[in-house]
């Protein structure tokens, strides 16, 4: 374990460790392009040179292994003469287009100039021609070489993450260009856009809707996938006439050395449409052939109504699903099992599995399905099925949290048998076939929109957090759950959805000792 | 004049006044391969320390000792070890390698056999400059004969050594000579020059030890073997052993590839072997080492030709590509065209030298042009402070060295140039 100084201070590191995370443990932050805690070291971009003592040239603290004793200066005039004069030579020939480019607001030329630059401009000649202005290289990517800075990043990414290796470096010297040999098309493509420090690479999705410095971030989980990669929400609430209106403008990966690392999959970061699409505003009544929007008491207490109608708990069946949190799935079944005694609560999926690798993806399309089963909800095809067979002779009712059955069992002629059914209840975001068939349709908040918890395919239980309000009418499964709850005189002791968590810590082993404070932003594992 | 000294002593280009030269019958005839033969009787380790004592040192233009070099290779990885002959001769001013492999390219053979042996190297890859047609086929030629001849492939000259010589052509860029840079390429991707450490010796070809070479380094060995190392270092200077292959160009009467003694000064190269100025012209400038080395002047000239005397007055040896100018020469369109050099051939994978060299060849342009302005030569002094010493390789160093040294040497002309185009407007005759 080599113990060195920086600028003064004592570290005490790792062997193997680079100067540059060195100083990071004594919080000192060197300046970098090409370095990437998550790729192969290229030391291209020189701008995190150093002074080391009895080093007779500057050297680069992304590249350089700290050794005992060594004597390391990261502020020095010598270093800070050296990355201005970097920093001259990258923007050499890099287009003054910053009113114009996505990248501003989030770009480590400006912020670095700001930094460490702060000089007049000398260059006098002509910039050479780039090639590649505004051209699409993917479905999600589009490319400006003018303003690519070469840090080779990108062509690390394709060939050491996703092994793809779409990305090349095309000719020599200050005529050099980033390029792709063929179509920048896999599954983790719009990575490139989140690692290129400068706006050479943007995101064809995300580009010129809002200003980066509009956007209001919000820590949360993808509830893509079983994995559950670490994301931010990034959304524009203050100015609506950006983005028509959307309030989620992107999705970026979070660091999460356990999860996800830097990364997340296309299928993640561009699945946020529904937030803002095809959602279900206000509670809707379908009796009597007349369909209706309503009001919230409306509704409740209709279909409360109709509920007690029913004259056995065995004439119910629930469908829970694994995209809830583990704080709905818990009141789902202290609500409909342990209140009401209903036992025909079944878990099942609103999404058909999918594609998976060795990153990320998996191939449970679900966030939660681990959590479910810790709670006491196994998915059984088998009894899916038999469940769709008794519709409308054993069951008489039905409550579905947002799975489109209709869709997911085309073979089923499940439209039918919903007519067939006394009562059937729909808590949702999205319209979907299923919704559009119910008596009475709930409209539920997405994940986007609440707090709670979901445990991945590895046992690790991650906070999603709430980025704005639900939209229109809607509400979180645990308000609906909590106003039939208070309805019916059930007396819960919840307020928040931390104390939904905390009574669910209570009952469920798995959970013991979690509290949302302990679970923090990374998540905890549970062994 | 007094203290001049001519080494007539020929050693490698002794062949290249012979007929046929280039093939395996002459060459034997002339005692070729006899040292190979001498050092597979050798122990490796007896061999590494003859090269030691002869003081070789890479000529290729780096000058890192030649036995050193090999000691760091280490022997137990069980990995193997690669021999990588550096055949890309492409440092502006240097054709010396080309004369070895063209007129006498079993010599090399001998060479690598004898540096195979004494690493324990049981494979060879020369990767020889593309644009070199003529040399490649002689090399060819040569490596086919000594197959033939079971001087290469299985037990070598009856021992039980095996070596297989691998002849790979490169496409055009400087850089590729570089010596990690040449490792990449010849892996099949691009010539960017890897970061270091590590050093090739501990991991380079194919993440294998390897011993990288120049050609005219390894074409000395049989003559170490041969009449050994003590004998070879008394031929050059201090610390500097031996003969080295000088090639001499520009403004002389008799340019070409002159083999003198390490310890020959610049005036003796130019004045008593290449025939002096041509037309009985004043020296202007002269460059010593290939054109990455600084340029000297007229007083400088009295330096010897070895590598720690040529560093000592801030240039250097480098691959000993002599450029001689006379006084008609501009060095304002000398350095634009050997700016262009840098910024054309930089890999364009550091950002100082990838920006720096082609923003110095714009403004230099603008100069020419008769655009320049006066406080262009601070700014250019400026930028060139900054381009080399940050680097990845030494592509930046050369540029940076030669580029100030026009500045700092010539400084009048460049200002006499700007001056007068401010006047004219116009400079059409260079």
């Amino acid at each position: 374990m080599p113990t060195l100084k920086i600028n003064g201070q004592d570290v005490t590191v790792e062997k193997g460790t680079t100067i540059i995370r060195a100083a990071e443990q004594l919080g000192i932050s060197i300046p970098h392009y090409c370095y990437h805690p998550g790729l192969s070291i290229a030391g291209n971009c020189r701008m995190c040179l150093v002074e080391v003592e009895k080093m007779p040239k500057p050297q680069i603290s992304c590249h350089i292994q700290c050794q005992d004793g060594m004597v390391v200066q990261t502020e020095s005039e010598k270093v800070k003469k050296l990355r201005q004069h970097v920093l001259e030579f990258l923007l050499v020939n890099h287009p003054l287009d910053c009113p114009v480019c996505d990248q501003a607001g989030e770009c480590r030329l400006q912020d670095y100039y700001m930094e460490h630059g702060l000089y007049d401009s000398r260059v006098n000649e002509n910039k050479v021609k780039k090639t590649a202005k505004a051209k699409p290289i993917g479905p999600t990517i589009m490319l400006d070489s003018e303003r690519c800075i070469l840090c080779s990043q990108c062509v690390r990414f394709t060939d050491e993450i996703t092994k793809t290796g779409e990305f090349g470096i095309f000719n020599r010297g200050d005529h050099s260009e980033i390029g792709v040999g063929k179509e920048l098309d896999n599954k983790y493509s719009g990575n490139v856009a989140d690692i290129c420090p400068v706006g050479a690479l943007t995101d064809r999705d995300f580009r010129f809707k809002c200003r980066v410095w509009y956007l209001q971030k919000t820590e949360s989980v993808c509830p893509g996938c079983a994995r559950g990669c670490n994301i931010t929400i990034e959304a524009n609430l203050e100015r609506p006439q950006h983005g028509s209106g959307e309030r989620v403008m992107r999705l970026k990966p979070r660091f999460n050395d356990q999860v996800n690392d830097w990364w997340m999959c296309d299928e993640g970061r561009y699945g946020y449409k529904f937030i803002d699409h095809d959602r279900i505003h206000q509670p809707i009544m379908r009796i009597a052939g007349a369909v209706r929007q309503v009001e919230w008491d409306e509704i409740v207490d209709d279909f409360l109504k109709s509920f007690k109608k029913l004259k056995a708990k065995d004439e119910i069946a629930v469908l829970v699903s694994p995209q809830m949190t583990n704080e709905e799935l818990y009141l789902a079944k202290r609500f409909f099992a342990k209140d009401l005694g209903i036992e025909q609560i079944y878990l099942v999926r609103n999404k058909l599995d999918g594609y998976q690798d060795d990153l990320l993806l998996r191939a449970d399309k679900h966030p939660n399905r681990k959590g479910a089963e810790w709670i006491g909800f196994v998915e059984h095809d088998k009894q899916t099925n038999a469940l769709l067979d008794k519709l409308g002779k054993q069951f008489k009712g039905l409550i579905i949290f947002g799975q489109d059955i209709v869709s997911l069992f085309p073979n089923r002629n499940v439209t039918d048998s919903l007519s067939n059914l006394e009562l059937t209840a729909f808590i949702g975001s999205n319209y979907n076939l299923t919704s559009e068939c119910v008596q009475y349709v709930f409209p539920a908040a997405t994940y986007a929109e609440k707090n709670g918890t979901f445990t991945n395919f590895e046992d690790r239980v991650q906070r999603i957090r709430k980025a704005f309000p639900a939209l229109g009418e809607s509400k979180t499964e645990s308000e609906i759950l909590r106003i039939f709850a208070d309805k019916l005189h059930f007396e819960w002791p919840y307020k928040t959805e931390e104390d939904v968590f905390n009574g669910l810590v209570r009952s469920v082993n798995l959970f013991q000792g979690l509290n949302y404070k302990k679970i923090g932003t990374g998540g905890i594992k549970i062994s | 004049m007094p203290g001049l000294r001519i080494n007539m002593e020929k050693l490698i280009s002794r062949f290249f006044d012979l007929q046929d030269a280039d093939t395996l019958s002459l060459y034997r005839k002339e005692g070729g391969y006899a040292a190979a033969k001498r050092a597979l009787d050798l122990k490796p380790a007896a061999i590494e320390e003859e090269v030691k004592r002869s003081n070789l040192r890479g000529l290729g233009g780096a000058g890192f000792g030649c036995g050193m070099k090999w000691s760091f290779v280490p022997r137990n990885t069980g990995k193997p070890i690669y021999l990588v002959v550096n055949a890309d001769e492409g440092e502006p001013g240097t054709f010396k390698d080309k004369y070895i492999m063209t007129y006498v390219p079993h010599l090399l053979l001998e060479g690598i056999i004898i540096a195979s042996w004494a690493v324990g190297i049981h494979k060879a890859y020369i990767y020889i400059r593309g644009e070199y047609e003529l040399p490649y086929l002689k090399l060819k030629a040569a490596v086919d004969e000594a197959y033939q001849a079971g001087l290469l492939g299985k037990n070598i000259l009856g021992s039980s050594f095996d070596l297989d010589v691998v002849i790979h052509r490169g496409a055009g860029a400087y850089i590729c000579g570089e010596e990690t840079g040449l490792l990449e390429s010849l892996e099949g991707k691009k010539g960017f020059p890897r970061l270091k450490p590590p050093f090739p010796a501990v991991v380079g070809l194919f993440g294998c030890p390897t011993v990288i070479n120049n050609v005219e380094t390894l074409s000395y060995l049989p003559f170490i073997v041969k009449s050994g190392g003590d004998w070879f270092a008394k031929l050059g200077s201090e610390k500097n052993g031996g003969l080295r292959l000088f090639s001499v160009s520009g403004h002389v009467e008799n340019p070409g590839v002159y083999e003198l003694s390490m310890g020959v000064t610049l005036r003796e190269i130019i004045y008593q072997h290449a025939g002096g100025i041509r037309d009985g012209k004043k020296l202007k400038a002269v460059v010593p080492g290939g054109l990455s080395a600084a340029i000297l002047t007229p007083n400088e000239i009295d330096v010897k030709m070895d590598f720690d005397s040529l560093k000592a007055i801030g240039s250097m040896g480098g691959s000993a590509g002599v450029i001689v100018m006379d006084e008609t020469a501009s060095m304002v369109e000398a350095l634009r065209i050997t700016m262009q050099f840098f910024a054309h051939e930089s890999c364009g994978q550091c950002t100082p030298c990838r920006e720096g060299t082609g923003w110095i060849y714009r403004i230099l342009n603008r100069i020419v042009r008769g655009k320049g302005r006066l406080e262009d030569l601070d700014h250019l002094i400026d930028i060139g402070n900054y381009l080399g010493g940050t680097t990845i390789c030494a592509l930046a160093d050369g540029a940076q060295m030669t580029f100030l040294s026009y500045l700092k040497k010539f400084r009048g002309e460049f200002e006499q140039f700007i001056r007068k185009s401010h006047l004219k407007e116009n400079y059409a005759n260079t």
